[in-house]
């Protein structure tokens, strides 16, 4: 593997989590509880998108065969995205929206403020850039995470049982392999060891906050570096990928 | 007595162009009137959303979905401001959506139509919101003041929306075949129901009488149409789309286009209840806002706890 390598694939990676999440966040339309958390929840959309742009178009620069960031979004298939399991996650209600972001943006928060330092300025400029919106999709899903686990007991039980189902897809979130060791090494990449560390006061803090027990590290779902992932992700790439594929001669 | 002379006070300060302020004394029915209109107004926002939230998931490239999605969320922002603006005449926004909910108050029809290809995301900014700020535009006058000031933030916005749904249609007209053939079906589809937007002929028009006398409307529904179909004309002619009515002609002598008639009969039985969408449009609405009821619950709980552990310490 060359760095060139490592670098697309990391880069990927970054967009295509962006690109799920957003896909994901954007189904909030028009369905939030209130007109205010409508238009929270399609902000955190929008930024993800905006992320997921520029990390695909510098995995088209680093590439140098001239693919564009709906090159890579449109006409690549299941096996060949690179995204978190957790951020492909169905948005299910409210609470499952919530805890799948937090868990998410805790996670993004530290991962963004670790590659401001990156010796690859481009990742380091995208990074400082996403790291402003991730602080304040982390402070969003945090307090609701404490709203609702302090606020009704529908409410801190819905949220605890959200948690509880997600929690199997976190350990994907922290896995490396030689992608990472190579770009470690150079000073571009992030140890996800360190991230890891910093994940967990995150998650442990604001879960006592929110009066909300952490679960119990269990089996652990992993898939994201080999492309693997749940079912879901087929039938949101079908759908998002439609009108592109269906008229391969147009432009829009 | 005391009545009379407030209603001519009342009616000096509208013909001296002054704006009528939530603390001013005003008619009974002038509340009612901009009760209705305006809440109307801010609930055709809110289920606006939904024909063009239809596609974001679809959108052909990140681009598109990102401008798209802005679209839909200013829209949400046009509902909040003018759900501020009715709340200042008296009532709340959850009377407002209970009214929505219960059908005792309506939206715009042409939100009752399906979006069925992306050419129609095209058709809805261009002709919809082209439609909405003709309306809008001369609502920037209305006498109520908030409802003015609503008006002149969301005009900015609409007008951006008319571009980019224009943009998207002009695209698709001078693409492939299929392409082109989904820009003229989605103005063949959205072109009638668009005009009727502007409601019925001034001459069948109920609830414009004391709407005139007052302000709240500064021109009619005739003339708002007119100027619509004067200005949309050229711009279709201009991509090459074929506007669906064989009698649209140019009337040197008015300077204005004539044009067909319009089914009335399909416009009523839309409004009653009995477009393609009409049950659709509003069971989403309810079901969204039934499934956020333990959120907002949980909101409200934890706020109150917060406000008891702050007077206790
Ligand atoms: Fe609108
Ligand atoms: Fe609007
Ligand atoms: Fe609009």
């Amino acid at each position: 593997m060359t760095q060139q390598d490592a670098l697309i694939n990391y880069c990927l990676r970054l967009g295509d989590t962006s690109l799920i999440l957003g896909q994901r966040m954007a189904e909030w339309t028009s369905n939030g509880p209130t007109l205010e958390e409508d238009i929270a929840l399609t902000n955190i959309s929008l930024d993800l998108f905006g992320q997921a742009r520029t990390f695909l178009t510098y995995a088209g620069e680093v590439e140098g065969k001239g693919r564009t960031e709906d090159d890579f979004a449109y006409h690549r298939n299941e096996r060949e995205f690179y995204n978190t399991l957790l951020s492909e996650r169905p948005n299910g209600h409210f609470g499952d929206t919530i805890a799948r972001n937090f868990l998410h943006a805790a996670f993004l928060y530290h991962l963004y403020s670790a590659l401001t330092k990156s010796k690859d300025d481009k990742i380091a400029a995208l990074a400082s850039k996403s790291l402003k919106e991730v602080t304040y999709h982390l402070r969003h899903s945090s307090e609701w995470i404490v709203r609702l686990g302090d606020g009704t007991v529908e409410s801190h039980q819905k949220i605890q049982d959200s948690i509880n189902d997600l929690w199997m897809f976190t350990g994907d979130l922290f896995v490396m392999n030689e992608v990472d060791e190579l770009l470690i090494k150079e000073g571009i990449a992030a140890n996800l060891n360190e991230i890891k560390k910093l994940w967990d006061n995150t998650v442990n803090e604001v879960l006592q906050r929110a009066t909300l027990k952490r679960p119990i590290d269990g089996f652990m779902q992993k898939g994201r570096l080999e492309g693997r992932h749940a079912e879901c992700l087929g039938h949101l790439l079908a759908e998002m990928q439609f009108l592109p594929r269906a008229y391969p001669d147009a432009t829009w | 007595m005391e009545d009379a002379k407030k209603l001519e006070e009342f009616q000096a300060k509208i013909d001296a162009e002054i704006k009528i302020e939530p603390k001013d004394w005003m008619p009974e029915d002038y509340r009612k009137h901009l009760q209705r209109q305006i809440s109307q107004h801010a609930h055709s926002e809110v289920i606006g959303m939904q024909p063009e939230g239809n596609w974001i998931s679809r959108a052909p490239s990140l681009r598109a979905k990102v401008v798209l999605l802005a679209k839909i969320q200013d829209e949400a922002g046009h509902g909040q401001y003018l759900y501020s603006a009715a709340e200042t005449l008296g009532k709340s926004r959850d009377e407002y959506i209970e009214e929505l909910q219960s059908e005792k108050a309506k939206y715009s029809s042409i939100f009752n139509y399906p979006t069925l290809t992306w050419a129609d995301m095209g058709a809805v900014g261009w002709l919809v919101d082209g439609a909405a700020i003709v309306n809008q535009v001369s609502l920037q006058r209305t006498s109520y003041g908030p409802y003015a000031r609503a008006m002149v933030r969301i005009c900015k916005e609409e007008s951006f929306h008319q571009r980019q749904g224009y943009e998207i249609i002009a695209h698709m007209a001078q693409g492939t075949p299929e392409q082109k053939a989904m820009a003229q079906d989605a103005l063949n589809r959205f072109w009638w129901p668009s005009i009727m937007m502007f409601g019925p002929h001034d001459s069948d028009s109920p609830n414009t009488g004391n709407a005139t006398l007052w302000k709240i409307k500064r021109e009619t529904n005739d003339e708002l149409r007119q100027k619509f179909i004067d200005k949309t004309v050229g711009q279709a002619e201009i991509i090459g789309l074929t506007i669906p009515d064989p009698d649209l002609k140019w009337n040197e002598a008015r300077g204005h286009y004539d044009f067909g008639k319009m089914d009335w009969d399909e416009f009523w039985n839309v409004v009653k209840g009995n477009g393609p969408c009409n049950k659709q449009r509003l069971e989403h609405h309810k079901k969204a806002h039934k499934e956020g009821k333990w959120v907002r619950e949980a909101a409200l709980t934890y706020a109150q706890k917060q406000k008891e552990k702050q007077m206790v310490a």
